[in-house]
């Protein structure tokens, strides 16, 4: 069955919509993120225009982390305080990257920018994800406990500095200076690629901070609800370039899906858990990367500017 | 400039139609004017057909009639860019610009372009996918990389399906009627399309035709497309709040505890 989209202006099967979602929903709901990172590359192979790919998947976003907003809400898993600073940081984060975005575009270089990005970011953060998960599996193997446990009042550095506030949600006495830098961080980049950020956000915030898990997913779905609610909003009233269908669509596999992927997570153990996230963005990494480092067998390609349209 | 390169182009095309004697003319029709987009849109097909006719003066031609339709689409400036080796990674070295370049162009033709008429000919006017949108300027700009770039453009283009050549899509009927279908893709862009008629013999246009037909979006898929340019703020809202609903509705849903 096919349904024609009036913003993308092609038809598309909605099953083959429904499963791709419901998939990404099942992956989002499993690890906590939002799954931006894998949707948007996934719509524009199938040949959905990119600016209204990364437009339409802004909603989706939002729609498939209020669900886990509320869940974890009434878990009482959800660091509000946490979530503020994390907002404010990253709505400078967005704004800069907004710019950042428009300038490499008048320079024509934007497609690279973007590549090199998903390549180096995502090699990066998938390999030392890996390398960690493998370190505890081993140490587990080896009969020691899988972490080196903290010592009482050691800090890193950075959670000393000026500004420091009590979170207690979080079990959290730490400067806000560094947690407003990451979401600034992070705004940056998820204007530029047009993810959530999710990926980073979990593992920043458990790495640098070593807040619990239980409660990062939760907050860090709360700061995506609210950054991927403004994007829907900026990009409907300045391109125009959300499709209510294919939002529509993505959101009802990508709920359903969330769900499944949620009961999944809790038959999961942690260590297997954390393996496959690192695979998954390292697999993801290295399929920008074939395509940055191999020759290709089309060197051309037409674009239709967007300002064009 | 570009007007006065226009009319060279006509008067060297005058000695060749008097020559024939332009007896014969052409009548061509569309089946439809117009293609509407609902929302189980997949593509559509119309047919351009007509007929030739002469009058009492036509000389008896030795060489059969030949016809060439040209479908263009609406026209947005379109990149082309070429990757190229920088160190150990390919980026988009150069690009060319085309503006005002169709996004649609279907080339039907009675038989291959190649045996109707010389290479000089199908360039002068504009015949096949390369030389459709041979501008004024380009005739003088005929380096090879320009050449390349249109090449690639085409080629690609014909990959997504929005370039096509049938070297028999246009079947005579008779010896005077034809007929040529013309598939519309659901990925051509909405607006008008011009179709284009050219009848040949023996390598020289006899007489040409021009008609037109448009796509575009009717009912639900016209309301919400222009909700979006007209109301962006309301539109923007209720994708949001459309979004919002689903989330709350999934975990109202599937609630267990």
């Amino acid at each position: 069955m096919q349904i024609y989209l009036p913003i993308a202006e092609l038809p598309i099967s909605v099953l083959m919509v429904l499963g791709l979602s419901g998939a990404v929903g099942f992956i989002s709901g499993l690890f906590g993120v939002g799954g931006g990172f894998l949707l948007t590359p996934l719509l524009i192979f199938l040949d959905i225009p990119p600016a209204v790919a990364v437009a339409t998947v802004a909603a989706q976003v939002a729609g498939s982390s209020m669900t886990g907003v509320l869940t974890y809400l009434r878990r009482r898993a959800l660091d509000l305080k946490l979530g503020g600073v994390l907002v404010s940081g990253g709505i400078v984060g967005t704004v800069l990257g907004v710019l950042f975005f428009n300038a490499m575009r008048r320079l024509g270089q934007l497609e690279l920018v973007i590549t090199l990005s998903y390549v180096t970011l995502f090699s990066i953060i998938g390999g030392l994800m890996l390398y960690d998960a493998l370190r505890a599996m081993l140490r587990v193997r080896a009969g020691k406990p899988a972490r080196r446990r903290r010592r009482g009042g050691m800090h890193p550095w950075w959670m000393g500095l000026p500004f420091r506030q009590r979170f207690p949600r979080s079990g959290l006495y730490c400067s806000v200076i560094p947690i407003a830098l990451l979401a600034v961080v992070i705004g940056f980049i998820g204007a530029v690629l047009g993810v959530g950020g999710g990926f980073i956000l979990v593992p920043g915030l458990i790495y640098f901070f070593r807040i619990p898990p239980a409660v990062v997913v939760g907050t860090s779905l709360f700061q995506i609800l609210v950054t991927m609610t403004g994007a829907t909003l900026l990009h409907a009233v300045t391109n125009q370039s959300v499709d209510i269908v294919l939002a529509i669509l993505l959101l009802l596999g990508g709920v359903i899906g969330a769900q499944f992927g949620g009961r999944a997570a809790r038959n999961l153990n942690v260590e297997s858990f954390r393996l496959l996230l690192a695979l998954l963005i390292l697999s993801v990494g290295l399929r920008f990367a074939i395509e940055l480092f191999l020759a290709p067998s089309e060197p051309f390609s037409v674009v239709v500017p967007e300002s064009a349209r | 400039m570009r007007r006065l390169l226009h009319l060279a182009a006509l008067l060297l095309l005058l000695p060749a139609g008097t020559a024939a004697g332009r007896a014969e003319t052409l009548i061509a029709a569309m089946s439809s004017h117009q293609i509407q987009i609902t929302s189980n849109y997949t593509g559509s097909q119309l047919t351009v057909f007509g007929q030739v006719e002469r009058d009492g003066r036509s000389v008896s031609r030795g060489d059969p009639y030949d016809l060439v339709v040209t479908v263009r689409g609406p026209r947005r400036m379109l990149l082309v860019r070429q990757k190229e080796r920088l160190g150990p990674i390919w980026i988009n070295a150069i690009q060319r610009r085309f503006p005002e370049n169709p996004v649609f162009l279907l080339v039907a033709s009675s038989r291959p372009i190649a045996e109707m008429m010389s290479p000089e000919t199908a360039r002068r006017d504009r015949i096949g996918l390369v030389n459709a949108e041979r501008t004024s300027q380009s005739w003088y700009d005929d380096s090879a990389s320009t050449t390349l770039f249109r090449e690639s453009l085409v080629r690609i283009m014909q990959g997504k399906g929005l370039y096509a050549y049938e070297e028999r899509g246009v079947t005579f009927l008779s010896g005077a009627l034809f007929s040529a279908p013309i598939d519309v893709p659901a990925t051509a862009p909405t607006g008008s399309y011009t179709v284009d008629v050219v009848l040949y013999a023996g390598g020289v246009p006899l007489a040409r035709q021009q008609t037109n037909f448009e796509v575009i979006k009717t009912g639900t898929e016209q309301r919400l497309a222009s909700g979006a340019y007209d109301w962006p703020w309301l539109y923007g809202l209720v994708t949001v709040l459309l979004a919002l609903f689903f989330g709350w509705g999934a975990s109202v849903v599937f609630r267990r505890d």
